[in-house]
């Protein structure tokens, strides 16, 4: 008894701790610009939700636009991800191609390859190819997401394809069927779950996605919500406080949601599949 | 592959060269080693950068490590609400890579913010911590370390595996707790406590976003918190030195292979591999 008490002790202790930020988030997007100075409280006196409608609009641009685009880009991402990643994995895993072992080192390898490493040469290339600031300057955050160079995604689904048995892939062949057919009507159908992850780790990275947005996104109409959120800090002035947490906390507000519908999945799903042997 | 391949070498390339992105690519001229040379003689930012870099990650992955393990070690039991716990505590490292959390964590150690008012309610005075440049880089260190939830899952997973047996034999043989933990604990969860240092360490050296939004991209205050990779988007996208800026960036990668390999050149001493193998 004695030791269940004090190890939830700590344990709340320590969760207090760690949740306090995020409350003290919470608390601060609704108190007044006086009550943020004066109340050192972590809930306000009186709810004020004009920091939102003042954040909304705190630039030239409505954050309403800065949510679509980043939504837009997120929702690309997934896409893409989902679509190429899948064919990639299934070449890997079911078919049998020269060099194969080899180029699946080389994916696993860009595994450890730093995304800044990248950023320079790939920013030069799509200057090069006018896609820098182009008619649709997205085209360099989402082509590459179209071509599985997400290689953590490629391997999930690899390791997830090899689970599958090959009778099912026999079955079908016997019964006439191509690998076109094998990949849509066996293999995708039973990787529903790889899938699923893939989706929403997809969405959830490319929504806090900072450094590659902030690189290649330059007119302010353009931008994504974390690159309009930078915007807060050069403008340091202590009425923008209020607004800037009320933006910050809309925008954590979609990873939020995604937490609470796939918590079991999240926390146990992909941390743990490179582990379990 | 190609569009990860092709700018490898593109970028390999232009390390050797006087590349700035304005210019033409007829313009480009061929410098040799000179961004090397530079970099190592005579830019002292890089190797200030390095300091800020080495220190961040020899301080802030130990004790994320060490957070995550005790937390794991704290949930691996089964009671009511094991689940939301594990569940809250790995919130954090979901919403904390985000800009709009760097924001806030900025904001509670500025000098009117949360941490202050907390200590006041001690009596003691606080500094304007993120203005301070002794002290700047340790508030990202408590921001890294607060999202100890991802190694956390990790470690309560590694947990799992480990026989019951092995304890109950190690409790007959009249081993407490602490005993338990060093006998039992430590040698089976070594190979995931591998996993989790290589895989921190490796994160723990790309640090951006938070050194972005508390300097506002400067590395500030007094480049106190110019970690590598700043300091590489500072030369390549402000300076649009982007030739040194690829130097820059190969430096890092062999660096980082550097590290990873030695690494796994230490982990044969004390990492035991339950089938026997102790690679």
């Amino acid at each position: 008894m004695g030791r269940r008490f004090w190890r939830l002790v700590i344990l709340v202790l320590i969760l207090a701790v760690v949740l306090y930020p995020l409350l003290w988030m919470l608390g601060t997007s609704f108190k007044s610009r006086e009550e943020i100075a004066t109340n050192i409280g972590l809930w306000p006196d009186v709810f004020t939700p004009g920091n939102f409608r003042d954040g909304w609009q705190n630039f030239d641009v409505s954050f309403g636009r800065f949510f679509a685009n980043s939504a837009m880009v997120a929702l690309l991402t997934v896409v893409g991800n989902a679509v190429s990643c899948l064919l990639a994995a299934y070449a890997f895993a079911r078919l049998r191609f020269r060099m194969r072992k080899v180029w699946f080192a080389i994916m696993i390898g860009t595994l450890l390859l730093p995304g800044h490493v990248l950023i320079i040469p790939q920013y030069v290339l799509f200057k090069q190819l006018g896609w820098v600031g182009g008619d649709w300057p997205y085209l360099p955050l989402l082509v590459p997401q179209f071509l599985a160079t997400e290689a953590f995604f490629v391997f999930l689904m690899v390791q997830f394809m090899r689970g599958i048995p090959y009778e099912l892939d026999e079955a079908a062949k016997i019964d006439g069927a191509s690998p076109y057919t094998v990949f849509a009507h066996v293999i995708v159908p039973l990787s529903r779950p790889a899938l699923v992850t893939t989706a929403i780790f997809s969405f959830i990275w490319t929504w806090n996605d900072f450094f590659r947005q902030l690189v290649f996104l330059s007119d302010l109409q353009d931008y994504t919500v974390p690159v309009a959120l930078t915007l807060f800090i050069d403008s340091t002035s202590e009425s923008a406080v209020g607004p800037m947490f009320a933006m910050s906390l809309l925008s954590l507000v979609p990873v939020f949601l995604f937490f609470v519908a796939f918590q079991r999945l999240l926390v146990e799903g992909i941390n743990t599949s490179g582990i379990k042997g | 592959m190609g569009i990860t391949a092709v700018p490898m070498l593109l970028s390999l390339y232009l390390s050797f060269t006087n590349y700035d992105a304005l210019s033409d690519f007829s313009a480009v001229e061929w410098i040799g080693l000179d961004n090397y040379r530079e970099m190592f003689t005579a830019d002292a930012s890089f190797w200030h950068a390095v300091r800020v870099t080495v220190t961040f990650a020899l301080i802030a992955v130990p004790l994320k490590l060490a957070a995550a393990l005790g937390v794991a070690l704290l949930l691996n039991r089964a009671f009511r609400g094991v689940g939301l716990f594990r569940g809250l505590f790995y919130l954090p490292s979901l919403l904390g890579g985000s800009v709009a959390l760097a924001i806030v964590w900025v904001n509670m150690f500025n000098r009117d913010g949360a941490f202050n008012s907390l200590l006041g309610l001690f009596g003691i005075e606080g500094a304007p911590w993120v203005n301070d440049p002794r002290f700047a880089l340790e508030t990202l260190m408590a921001l890294a370390i607060w999202q100890f939830g991802a190694p956390m899952v990790i470690f309560l997973a590694g947990l799992k595996q480990i026989p019951v047996e092995l304890y109950e034999a190690a409790s007959v043989d009249g081993a407490g707790p602490w005993r338990q933990f060093r006998a039992v604990t430590l040698p089976m969860l070594s190979p995931v406590i591998f996993f989790n240092l290589v895989l921190e360490t490796i994160n723990g050296f790309q640090g951006f976003t938070s050194a972005f939004v508390l300097s506002n991209g400067t590395g500030g205050p007094v480049d106190s918190t110019l970690m590598y990779t700043l300091n590489l988007y500072i030369k390549g996208f402000t300076e649009l030195r982007m030739g040194y800026a690829s130097a820059l960036a190969w430096v890092f990668l062999v660096a980082i292979a550097l590290i990873t390999v030695v690494l796994f050149s230490t982990g044969r001493f004390w990492v035991h591999y339950a089938d026997g193998e102790d690679r």
